[in-house]
């Protein structure tokens, strides 16, 4: 497996303008012979395939929602960061650059982030050219918010509603096209599978979630832009159809699969209400702006408080724990997402937690009421407490809400070189789905950032180049009548078959669950290398019982909601095995991934730069073969690695 | 304890979209009054195929109000009877033991039924592919900041941004009119200085298109608003209403294109 991240030559802050100067380009006439495919329509792939449209190639693209506005990006709430500076408190690229490094606790590539750094200010402006309403300040310029754990206020907002208006703008743009005629969308299509030809990615093959029916489609390059894997633990904040199918697919055709382990836990989630639950739901990390979060000092008071005896508003001063204040006085309750999850964690585990399950904290809001007024927080939180509300049925502006920590963000993915390029030449790779730009932890407002760069900025230059070093006489010339096309085609029919034809007794969704239990308790917020090792035991036994004991009702013809999620679930089986595998190679503490093993004396994280300051780039060899593992060493040239403390 | 409740379902099946529906009585027991309305159908399909039946078939997907893909019309009202909540955000505390529920898909001519509660609703995508954007290349803006949008413009444009295109305003209506969606695009867009070029345009494109797919004529019932999980006001019909008629009187002059 090559793995040439093929870094431009030069320094950091040139890099990108000069990589663009040295592309190739495809000439404007020649641009509608190529065929773009697309998969994927949230921020990434939306405004990838709309401004591959724009720029003249023929675009098709998928999504497996009834429309492209309903991709999972929908569902951000805070914001999007940019270096724009409008707030004059010393944000610059190379800052944000910084922090987005040090944030990912030093495990991402400098070239790429200060990438992302750099075109963020133009995505600001895209957004706001397409009529994205960001929130204002009376003089009508544009407001901004200072956002998890950020120093300076870079983040830009539209209520708290951020992803939705962003998505809407890039569904906007995309929909222009679709109406030109430049892109053809199909939606309620899954990705099973992906085609390659003489080594090149050049199709896929799809199943049309109303008919049955499935279905070729050629291209002169792939990009995969279907978002993040974190249903793996089935509790998740992510959509019920969000899978790691498109991905594992890829990487079982030869894609290289990146940092795996890499997942974010975060702070501020709802907690587990009961074991029929389907999803977790996300709190804005901006009520860590005002709220404070505690627990009772000891666990025979958490108790009295989870039996209902004791109101916690009736709990002293000095009974209560301000643990985040505590542990890390300069930073208080915005500490970043990991250490803050840790932290719940830990009190928890010390039988402080709060909430019927004694898995959730206090997130405190009397403080804030008492001192700003209760108008003034309904203006600044008014519909994530109306959410709260509806949700639990408590009021948060008169008892303390009640958070945990849920799974709401995969850092790793497809590994991609330089130009979001994966191991398989013409497979690219945009948004979550990749592993590029994050590290072991994604900085909050990162993530809409990295999405709409990839697809606004990046891919529609890099996919550009390949293209035009393929040459316009290559253009259409793979067809879905090549050979390949029908091999592929017949393991995926295969596949479908035999997930209808196993005749078992337990339901997909059962095994989702099982899965999920396996995950969190050994690769979720603490991993060790016993409970690893006992993970991939137990994922091998689950997969084997999956295969021969899974019940699947209905047939392939139609609408099948079991057989989509049998589908889902067994990739995810396996893909968590790597992820185990993932962190048991990882002997460090870094970001999101915490080893028991390899903490200081006060619990925190301790990372091992001589030895793991590389990316882990999994190659697939077989279902029943061990994974071989490749290193991309990371190498510092402009940020000094430093021990990240948030004291 | 917790208080749980028995329910009685009345649901819409219907193998597919050329197929006959009917409605079937499923029961199901100790709903947890925490779960979603949702939770509570994931227990019936659960149910239902373990006896080896088929599930339910409806949409879904964010499960928290925003992506709009959940639809279902309980007991006669398009998400449920809760003022501003979607189906996924429903939850069972606001119904009681014993209850019989009656669930059945969003009905409208333009929204097909695709299986049981599963509707067709792309006729919403081609009313925006026909206008619903404001024409502006990647890497075509200007500095952010170059404009400035008073906040009460902005805030409006929000309002009226916030539609989650889930179609229960057509589903409310009697004449299946999509003048709620339709508007709040309209609006949005309308009402900022980058949309403004093209503000007759998008008008008249939305509406033509609005009307080819079937989508029935506004009487000014109110029953949009009042279905509309975000409560995304009536003005926004008077607004599509202004601007429309704005449009053809220029295009009567000379055609907007
Ligand atoms: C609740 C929540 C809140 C968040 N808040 C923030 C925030 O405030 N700020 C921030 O920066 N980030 C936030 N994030 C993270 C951020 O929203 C996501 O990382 C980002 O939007 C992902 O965009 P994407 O384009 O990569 O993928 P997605 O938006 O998930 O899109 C994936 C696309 O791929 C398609 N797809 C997937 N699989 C297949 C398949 N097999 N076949 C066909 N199509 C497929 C889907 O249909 C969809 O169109 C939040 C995430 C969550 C869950
Ligand atoms: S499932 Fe997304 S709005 Fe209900």
């Amino acid at each position: 497996m090559n793995l040439d991240s093929k870094i431009p030559e030069g320094p950091l802050a040139e890099k990108w303008s000069s990589h663009k100067f040295n592309m190739k380009l495809v000439n404007p006439a020649n641009r509608r012979k190529y065929h773009v495919i697309v998969v994927g329509s949230g921020l990434a792939g939306g405004a990838a395939a709309a401004s591959l449209a724009e720029q003249g190639y023929k675009v098709s693209c998928f999504c497996y929602q009834d429309s492209p506005r309903r991709a999972h990006s929908i569902a951000a709430q805070g914001g999007i960061n940019a270096a724009k500076n409008y707030q004059n408190d010393g944000d610059s690229v190379q800052r944000l650059f910084y922090d987005t490094v040090k944030g990912g606790d030093y495990r991402s590539r400098e070239a790429n982030v200060y990438r992302l750094a750099e075109v963020s200010a133009d995505i600001i402006d895209q957004c706001v050219a397409n009529g994205v309403p960001f929130a204002r300040e009376y003089g009508g310029l544009l407001a901004n918010r200072s956002f998890g754990g950020a120093q300076v206020s870079r983040t830009f907002y539209a209520r708290g509603q951020t992803g939705q208006q962003l998505l809407l703008g890039a569904y906007a743009a995309l929909s222009r096209q679709i109406g030109l005629g430049n892109v053809k969308m199909h939606n309620r299509h899954e990705l099973l599978d992906v085609v390659k030809v003489e080594g090149h990615a050049k199709g896929i093959i799809v199943r049309n979630m109303v008919s049955g029916e499935v279905s070729r489609h050629a291209g002169d390059c792939v990009v995969l832009a279907t978002g993040g894997y974190g249903n793996v633990f089935f509790l998740s904040t992510n959509a019920q159809g969000c899978n790691v199918t498109a991905a594992y697919r890829a990487h079982k055709r030869g894609a290289g699969f990146a940092n795996p382990c890499y997942t974010q836990i975060h702070p501020t989630c709802i907690p587990v209400h009961g074991d029929k639950q389907s999803k977790l739901t996300l709190m804005s990390e901006s009520l860590r702006n005002d709220g404070r979060v505690w627990t009772p000092m000891d666990a025979e008071t958490a108790k009295q408080i989870r039996e209902g005896r004791l109101d916690p508003n009736q709990l002293p001063e000095a009974d209560r724990d301000y643990f985040l204040e505590r542990k890390y006085p300069s930073f208080g309750n915005l500490a970043p997402r990991d250490i803050s999850s840790r932290a719940a964690k830990e009190a928890c585990d010390e039988g402080r937690g709060v909430a019927a399950t004694g898995l959730g904290v206090f997130l405190d809001f009397r403080d804030a009421i008492k001192r700003d007024g209760q108008k003034a927080i309904e203006e600044r939180y008014g519909n994530l407490f109306e959410m709260y509300r509806c949700i639990t049925g408590d009021n948060p502006y008169e008892t303390p809400m009640m958070i945990f920590p849920a799974v709401h963000y995969t850092m790793g993915g497809l590994w991609v070189d330089y130009n979001l390029e994966s191991t398989i030449p013409g497979m690219f790779v945009g948004g979550e789905a990749n592993f590029s730009d994050h590290g072991a932890n994604r900085l909050g407002a990162s993530a809409l950032m990295q999405g709409l760069a990839d697809g606004y900025f990046v891919l529609p230059y890099t996919v550009g180049n390949y293209l035009g070093e393929q040459g316009v006489a290559a253009a259409g010339k793979v067809t879905t009548d090549h050979p390949a096309f029908a091999e592929v085609e017949a393991d995926v029919k295969a596949r479908i078959n035999k997930l209808l034809s196993i005749n078992g007794t337990e339901t997909p969704r059962s095994f989702h669950k099982r899965l999920g239990q396996i995950i969190w308790n050994q690769c979720g917020m603490a991993r060790s290398k016993e409970g690893l090792e006992g993970a991939i035991r137990d994922l091998q036994e689950l997969r084997k019982e999956f295969w021969s004991n899974l019940k699947v009702v209905g047939g392939a013809d139609g609408i099948n909601p079991e057989l989509e999620r049998a589908g889902r679930v067994a990739d995810f089986i396996e893909f968590g095995e790597l992820m185990c595998r993932d962190a048991l190679m990882r002997e460090e503490s870094c970001g999101g991934h915490f080893r028991v093993e390899h903490q200081t004396e006060e619990g925190e994280a301790l990372r091992d730069d001589e030895n793991y300051a590389f990316v882990g780039v999994w190659e697939y060899l077989g279902d029943d073969v061990e994974p071989n593992l490749h290193k991309e060493p990371l190498i510092y040239e402009n940020v000094k690695l430093a021990t990240r403390s948030y004291k | 304890m917790e208080k749980t409740m028995n329910l009685t379902l009345k649901v819409w099946r219907q193998t597919s979209a050329n197929a006959k529906g009917h409605f079937e009585t499923y029961k199901v027991e100790n709903i947890s009054g925490d779960s979603s309305f949702l939770e509570m159908m994931d227990i019936l399909s659960e149910q239902l195929v373990e006896a080896g039946k088929e599930p339910v078939a409806f949409d879904h997907d964010c499960r928290e109000g925003i992506c709009g893909m959940c639809s279902m019309t309980i007991n006669g009202i398009p998400h449920g009877p809760e003022k501003a909540t979607t189906t996924c955000q429903l939850h069972m505390r606001h119904f009681h033991d014993g209850q019989t529920i009656t669930i059945e898909p969003f009905r409208a001519k333009p929204f097909p039924v695709l299986k049981d509660l599963m509707v067709d609703r792309s006729a919403f995508d081609r009313i925006i592919q026909s206008g619903g954007f404001i024409t502006a290349r990647a890497g075509s803006g200007v500095d952010a900041n170059a404009i400035p949008i008073p906040k009460k413009t902005a805030d409006y444009a929000m309002d009226a941004a916030a539609c989650i295109g889930c179609g229960a305003c057509v589903a409310a209506c009697p004449n299946a009119s999509a003048m709620l969606f339709t508007g709040a695009k309209v609006s949005h867009m309308n009402s900022l200085p980058q949309g403004k070029a093209e503000k007759h345009r998008r008008a008249l494109a939305m509406v033509t298109t609005m009307d080819g797919e079937g989508f029935g004529g506004c009487t000014n019932i109110g029953e949009c608003e009042a279905a509309c999980p975000k409560s995304i006001s009536l003005d926004m019909i008077a607004q599509l209403n202004r601007d429309y008629a704005t449009a053809q009187v220029k295009n009567f002059f000379q055609p907007v294109s």
